[in-house]
């Protein structure tokens, strides 16, 4: 009898639903507010990156030289008070005295008189200039000395202003998150390919190998960075992709230490010793048991990552090494920001608070990630 | 005489994610001056989180509630710097680990001294005398030296000495000792109460000693409680409680002692036989030369068919090393022969065929499943190495089929280790071992990390398991009653040798030499050796 009583002990099925480790850790990161802002942040990032530039009604390229540095306005330029202006330079030459001149949304309306009569086709003259499409003579006075023109105003918003070449500031911060991202995302896969094979392996396999493989990292290590960078543009001229492989070439220095440290202290747990008793291949114990193991501190080193990539990035943009004109990059963005900051203030500092958002996100995620997957470590 | 310690109606909860945990439940308690009183229960009973409460010692979720006095004075709720007068002086802890509960990079002396120049404002000079007096208090060797000795220099015992001597310096009215003797050897185990016993006789403090372990229980306590779920089921003297239980739980606790012996098995081939097996460890010292270090030292087995061989031995004898060694799991010395074919030296891939028919159940039934993966995929690993041309759906069926064997319900295997308890793991551990039909199955201390309840579900376990399957065990335990139940035949190995082998009976009733004797005392007659030490002080 007692000993039904010990089996009804032991047969107390878990009575929650079935958790995986993820799961739980989600669970986790679910209540840390700080963490769930800054992944919907990053969230917004990535969508932005992703259809930002496509829906903007600028492109990034786009050169406006009639509005080489202008403020950011939510007003769409030119502004109400400077169209009449920009009106009389263009009927300057039309030979035309001109009356009032109302602007009413995006039309306007221009009344003019002359000695003569006047051609209707004087309103070319608007037409030429940029600004004023599809004009029209709207009234024509009966001697047909006097008319009132009538064309439309293409009237431009720049909510972040433009650049010192008359580009959208906005969209160029928006292809900027997208090549930021990107290369934060690329290069950090690429880092965590090689860093967890390559870290995984060497601390499986253990011994000389081990030691090889290490003291090759050392050597890559002593590599000065910038120098590396520099060679790579000098041999193969700038481009994105040079990018990924200059920072991925670094940084899987860092994660195939990490994942090496990792794997030494699973190596000797007992389920990895089961494994072996089981006879299952090293390859299987290192996909099955190894790596599965080592995914908690690679994701949180991953996502700390990310914004040291974009930041490795955006300083070798800032030396002139990184991504090419006319696509951009946050770094590039800053630091055209910074050459114009006495004078035009908004060119440094849309880009700097995307930039610093975009870091504050990513490493409050980090942080998040790092108390949910890992409780024991705080 | 009124007690000096007295919980009323406590209570512990707990906030996690799952809402929250009643780790107590009302549960009131009371120690009388100079008296010992024991809190036994399982693991999860609540034994230990109720006096961590009372202490102010809670994790940051965990909330306290009810009343714990200590001589007229309310604990809960005092503030941390009036709890600090009492807590370390008049009422101390020790604990289970003594391996971390002393700080590695100080040296013992300083440990001990800095406190009393801090709490008491002792000179350096007389707290370094009042530290000498303690260390000969509990009896360390050369204490003189130990002062100046860093933990790791120290053994268990004696780090759990130095443990003891840091709850004496505030001349304690209140020893609080949370399974002190759980990581110790038995031998060791059995010294350490021993001196726990002469101390209080010496000193006059009560002792509040929370343990598993009815064996201790019997030979140390006058008054025990017995709790389970944050409840106290029964409570008495300890003479009347072990004669004349009243409650079903405790007549559960005290029946799962491990009993029965095993049927012995008629002559039958030899399965494996291994002579002069011999494991050497090279430490590497600096760039060059190597200490070796003789783990296991010629040991010669031979294991028939449908029997068992118990490997008893206390930590460090190597016993653990021998098993892994014969699984060729470490590089050894000697010949391992299995069904004829010699296997020691073999590769990794060319063991691979036999590693079907050896199998290995570890002892950390926490560490020995792989945490990402789930019941399911942990069972079947093996098939997959070893009958690969089985579909998913077979191997469904041999996981449902194995879980079933083990007691376990055949719809648990979609769920992660971690929500099983320490038994259910230790199930699904042989599971995985039997799933592939093995026929020597080495068990490494699987009844270790469990508590007595469930260790006695799975020594019934494996018993069936071995006349259903035909399985020969090589059995490794510290726990002599397990392996008593357990083996036909058993090696008792110290410092890498064997020290006595024999048939089960023979060695438990009639131990040849020294070592044994003290090893099986120190197992069921604590209280002699109890009362021995008593005499002597």
């Amino acid at each position: 009898m007692t000993d039904r009583t010990a089996l009804s002990l032991d047969q107390e099925a878990p009575a929650r639903p079935s958790r995986s480790l993820w799961a739980t850790a989600f669970l986790r990161l679910k209540r840390n507010t700080l963490a769930m802002i800054s992944l919907a942040v990053l969230i917004f990032y990535i969508l932005a990156g992703i259809i930002g530039p496509e829906i903007t009604n600028h492109h990034y390229a786009e050169v406006y030289p009639e509005f080489v540095k202008v403020p950011a306005s939510l007003e769409g330029y030119p502004k109400s008070d400077e169209i009449p202006a920009l009106a009389e330079s263009a009927l300057a030459r039309a030979r035309l005295d001109l009356g009032q001149i109302t602007v009413d949304g995006g039309t306007i309306r221009v009344e003019a008189s002359s000695s003569r009569e006047i051609d209707p086709r004087v309103t070319r003259y608007l037409d030429r200039s940029d600004l004023f499409a599809n004009s029209r003579i709207a009234e024509t006075s009966a001697d047909g000395q006097s008319v009132v023109m009538e064309a439309d105003v293409e009237r431009l918003h720049f909510y972040f202003g433009t650049d010192a070449n008359g580009r959208d500031l906005l969209a160029r911060t928006l292809i900027s998150v997208r090549v930021s991202l990107m290369i934060g995302a690329l290069a950090t896969s690429v880092a965590l390919l090689i860093g967890v094979l390559y870290g995984a392996t060497a601390g499986f396999v253990g011994g000389r190998v081990d030691n090889f493989m290490m003291r090759v990292v050392d050597v890559l290590y002593s590599l000065p960075f910038i120098f590396f960078v520099i060679l790579l543009v000098v041999f193969f001229g700038r481009n994105v992709v040079l990018m990924f492989i200059a920072v991925g070439a670094v940084e899987w220095l860092d994660m195939a230490r990490i994942v090496r440290g990792q794997t030494l202290s699973l190596k000797n747990r007992e389920f990895v010793q089961a494994a072996e008793a089981l006879g299952v291949r090293s390859a299987g114990i290192l996909r099955r048991h190894i790596i599965p193991n080592t995914l908690g501190p690679v994701i949180i080193y991953m996502t700390l990552l990310i914004p040291k990539v974009i930041l490795l990035e955006s300083f070798l943009s800032f030396l002139g090494l990184g991504v090419q004109e006319p696509l951009t990059s946050l770094g590039v963005l800053i630091s055209e920001g910074a050459k114009n900051m006495r004078g035009d203030a908004y060119m440094l500092f849309f880009p700097a608070a995307t930039l610093t958002l975009l870091l504050f996100a990513l490493n409050f995620l980090g942080d998040g990630l790092r108390d949910a997957l890992d409780p024991k470590d705080r | 005489m009124a007690p000096i310690f007295k919980l009323t109606d406590m209570h512990v909860r707990f906030d996690t994610p799952d809402g929250e945990v009643h780790a107590v439940c009302g549960t009131s308690m009371h120690v009388d001056p100079g008296e010992t009183v024991a809190v036994v229960g399982e693991s999860g009973s609540g034994k230990s989180q109720i006096m961590m409460a009372a202490m102010g010692l809670l994790s940051s979720n965990g909330r306290a509630q009810g009343s714990a006095r200590f001589r007229n004075q309310e604990l809960l709720g005092l503030s941390p710097r009036k709890l600090n007068q009492l807590r370390g002086k008049k009422i101390t802890m020790i604990f289970q680990e003594p391996m971390t509960s002393l700080d590695p990079l100080y040296r013992i002396g300083d440990q001990l001294i800095e406190p009393m120049i801090e709490h008491e404002g002792l000179s350096a000079r007389r707290a370094r005398a009042r530290a000498l007096e303690l260390l000969k208090l509990v009896m360390i060797p050369e204490p003189e030296r130990k002062l100046r000795a860093y933990p790791h220099e120290l053994s268990g015992g004696q780090r759990q000495r130095v443990m003891i001597a840091m709850a004496l310096s505030g001349d304690p009215d209140l020893l609080i000792a949370d399974e002190p003797t759980t990581a110790l050897d038995v031998t060791i185990q059995a010294e350490i109460l021993a001196l726990l016993a002469q101390l209080q006789k010496k000193l006059g403090m009560a002792i509040l000693f929370i343990t598993h372990d009815l064996t201790i229980v019997e030979a140390f306590a006058d008054r025990v409680y017995v709790m389970r779920k944050g409840a106290v089921m029964e409570e008495g003297p300890v003479t009347r409680i072990f004669a004349d239980p009243q409650h079903a739980y405790t007549k559960m606790l005290l029946a799962a002692e491990p009993h029965g012996r095993k049927d012995p098995v008629p002559s039958a081939p030899v399965l494996l036989q291994a002579d002069g097996v011999r494991v050497t460890f090279t430490r590497s010292k600096g760039l060059f030369g190597h200490d070796e270090l003789c783990a296991v030292d010629g040991l010669d087995i031979q294991l028939r068919e449908g029997q068992t061989i118990g490997i008893v031995g206390e930590s460090g004898s190597g016993k653990s090393t021998f098993g892994r060694a014969l699984l060729q799991m470490l590089p050894s010395e000697g010949t391992v022969v299995f069904q004829g074919a010699r296997i020691s030296g073999l590769d990794r891939s060319a063991m691979r065929k036999h590693r079907k028919a050896l199998q290995m159940v570890f002892q950390d039934p926490y560490g020995s499943l792989s945490p990402r993966m789930t019941v399911g995929e942990i069972i079947t690993e093996g098939l997959l190495v070893h009958q690969p041309e089985l579909s998913g759906r077979d191997r469904e069926a041999r996981a449902a089929e194995a879980l079933k064997a083990v007691g376990l319900e055949a719809n648990m295997r979609n769920r992660f280790p971690h929500e099983f308890s320490g038994g259910q793991r230790q199930r699904i551990a042989i599971a995985r071992a039997v799933i592939l039909r093995p026929k020597v199955v080495v068990l490494d201390e699987p009844t270790s990390a469990l508590d007595r309840s469930v260790q006695a579900q799975v020594i019934e376990l494996l018993r069936d398991l071995q006349r259903e399957f035909g399985l020969s065990y090589i059995f490794i335990s510290h726990d002599l009653a397990v392996v008593r139940a357990l083996s036909d035949t058993v090696i008792v190995m110290k410092e890498g040798k064997v020290v006595e082998q024999g048939p089960v009976d023979r060695i438990f009733d009639a131990p040849q030499s020294a070592y044994t004797r003290e090893l099986i005392e120190a197992a069921f007659r604590l209280n002699t050796v109890l009362d021995r030490a008593a005499a002597r002080a």
